[in-house]
């Protein structure tokens, strides 16, 4: 959707908060007695890409992770709330929270004992689904979606490890799809590839975001500015600005955002 | 920065010459060449030396085999293939055949890891995957202090504890629920195969446990997110896990067997020692390494020495071949990650 003047972007901003896919009320993650994140609050519409930037250390993963409970696994705390369709996540069983909220990591992460097929399958035998038919169909779909389908159709039971970096990573996409999720969350998911494999990614993105919500992590600002549709400026725990991405890269409101997107820190 | 190092300089005359010339070359601008040359002097030495330590214990573990050969040549010509396949155990006939043996130490060693595997890949799941490092690491130091008890002190614990409460408890239990596997009939001693399989199931659990604790460790927390993240249950992640970790904790069983097929005192305090071979656990038996421990010193004759030399080669074959597989299969399970 093309945005021909702030005025109609600022329509649509206040219609997606009116009616956000996910919502985070004043988040604050520790790590044991280090505060990564200070009262974080901030909505993500449904059916977009909302990037989230900043300097390393700034909190922009700890943020991602607070979004599919992912934070505590490593030993994280707490508190606020974060509303999916208007729950509180952490309220419910962090199992069903991370089906509905899927997640892609910066480094490709396939099941090296498993074959291409099973990779994208497990998450369906997991969710209890046993029907062969259903889940060849699902995996065909799936590893189409992630664009990757025409590259792995003739070895589908070859490792997961086997395959390229790139191919790994858009693997890892597609077994993320497949459990169906509603939002995809993804940790600088290009930043370990070639120049060739994150523009295939990028590409990607933008076709996801028919079916889904995704929430990206990235270093990489001209990224940013390619593939999202919103943008969140974090720096050291502080959510500094969010915005339409066109209206924060050429017009951004605060100092510190702009001296990061003209690259004078960070 | 040229005062600094003028002032350490003294001091490192003190510790070695090889750290002055170091010193003073840089100082005086001599070229790299003197001091490469030394160093590599050095390094040749080092090398050499560390390689002549390695051939050392390669040479042991070959003399000790030829040694092994060489002790039972007339054991080896007087009964050839028999040997292994011959039950009969008589010093007075001179007729010797090893089978009751290894019949014995393949028997309480399988049964030593039916017991321990389980209980070891829970432990080693336990400690890895679930328990907060607060209980995680004293109980791992516990498990691996098991390791450091001596095997004499097992086996009084086996005679004190252990085999009245077989004797007691689990073998009436056991013939009364199962009697009717051959397994568990004929009358209730105490001593016997299952008393060793148990003994050295509480063993070989510290060793299992252990390095299946590593392997699963070994596997990158990314895996177990990449689990979680698509829905993955807390066990759900674990079988992952497990899976990813089969080889290597199949290494570990290996490792523990090795061990259960060489272990001799406690063994030997339990099992009852009697060269038989029978199907129910509760009979007596007699291992390999027993059967060395206790005859060795009244092997009047040349043959008989002969006979138990023999049985020591093939424990040391047995023995060398698990290990190797072990190594292997532990190897191959974390090297994949490297």
């Amino acid at each position: 959707m093309e945005h021909d003047s702030v005025g109609v972007s600022r329509t649509q901003l206040h219609h997606a908060i009116a009616k956000p896919k996910m919502s985070a009320q004043d988040i604050n993650a520790y790590f044991g007695k280090v505060q990564a994140l200070k009262d974080v609050t901030t909505d993500i519409p449904a059916n977009r890409v909302v990037a989230i930037i900043g300097p390393s250390g700034c909190g922009k993963s700890t943020f991602l992770r607070t979004l599919n409970r992912m934070h505590e696994v490593a030993g994280g705390s707490i508190t606020g709330k974060v509303l999916l369709d208007g729950e509180d996540i952490y309220k419910s069983d962090a199992v069903l929270v991370r089906r509905r909220v899927g997640m892609v990591f910066q480094k490709p992460n396939p099941f090296p004992t498993m074959s291409i097929f099973d990779n994208v399958a497990v998450g369906l035998r997991l969710n209890g689904n046993n029907s062969r038919k259903e889940i060849a169909e699902i995996v065909e779909r799936s590893l189409r979606q992630a664009a990757l389908w025409d590259e792995v159709k003739d070895s589908l039971g070859k490792s997961g490890a086997s395959i390229s970096g790139g191919q790994q990573q858009r693997l890892c996409i597609a077994r993320t799809l497949a459990v169906n999720p509603e939002v995809v969350l993804m940790d600088e998911p290009a930043s370990a590839l070639d120049p060739i494999s994150t523009a295939k990614i990028e590409e990607l993105i933008f076709e996801l975001k028919k079916d889904y919500t995704i929430v990206i992590v990235t270093h990489n600002m001209q990224q940013a500015a390619r593939v999202s549709d919103r943008t969140a400026f974090f720096y050291l725990g502080e959510l500094i600005e969010y915005d339409e991405t066109k209206s924060m890269f050429t017009t951004p409101a605060k100092k510190q955002t702009e001296d990061y997107i003209t690259g004078r820190f960070g | 920065m040229e005062e600094e190092t003028i002032v350490e300089n003294p001091r490192s005359q003190e510790q070695t010459g090889d750290v002055v010339s170091v010193g003073s070359d840089l100082l005086s601008g001599v070229t790299d060449k003197r001091r490469v040359r030394k160093y590599n002097l050095g390094d040749l030495l080092f090398k050499n030396l560390t390689v002549l330590f390695a051939v050392v214990v390669l040479m042991l573990v070959l003399l000790m085999a030829f040694e092994m050969y060489d002790g039972s040549k007339l054991s080896f010509q007087e009964f050839g293939t028999g040997f292994v396949t011959s039950s009969s155990w008589d010093p007075v006939e001179e007729d010797y055949g090893a089978l009751p043996f290894m019949y014995g130490t393949i028997v309480s060693s399988l049964l030593a890891l039916l017991i321990a595997l389980p209980l070891s890949v829970g432990v080693a799941i336990f400690l890895s995957e679930l328990a907060p490092s607060w209980v995680e690491r004293p109980v791992s130091f516990m498990v691996e202090l098991l390791a450091g008890v001596p095997s004499i002190v097992y086996g009084l614990w086996g005679i004190f504890v252990l085999v009245p409460w077989i004797r007691k408890t689990v073998e009436p239990f056991l013939s009364d629920h199962l009697g009717f596997l051959p397994l568990f009939r004929g009358a209730p001693y105490g001593f016997g195969m299952l008393a060793a399989g148990m003994i050295l199931a509480v063993m070989i659990l510290p060793i299992i446990a252990s390095i299946s604790r590593d392997v699963l460790r070994s596997v990158p927390r990314l895996q177990r997110e990449a689990a979680l993240a698509i829905g993955a249950t807390q066990w759900e992640t674990t079988r992952i896990v497990l899976r990813d970790s089969r080889s290597g904790i199949l290494g570990a069983t290996m490792l523990g067997l090795g061990r259960a097929i060489g272990e001799t005192m406690a063994v030997t305090m339990v099992i009852g020692n009697r060269p038989e071979i029978s199907f129910s656990l509760f009979d007596p038996g007699y291992t390999m390494a027993s059967v060395i421990a206790n005859e060795f010193t009244e092997a009047t004759t040349e043959m008989y020495i002969n006979a138990l030399i023999e049985v020591a080669f093939i424990l040391f074959v047995i023995t060398i071949v698990v290990n190797m597989l072990a190594r292997l299969l532990v190897w191959s399970a974390t090297r994949k990650w490297k």
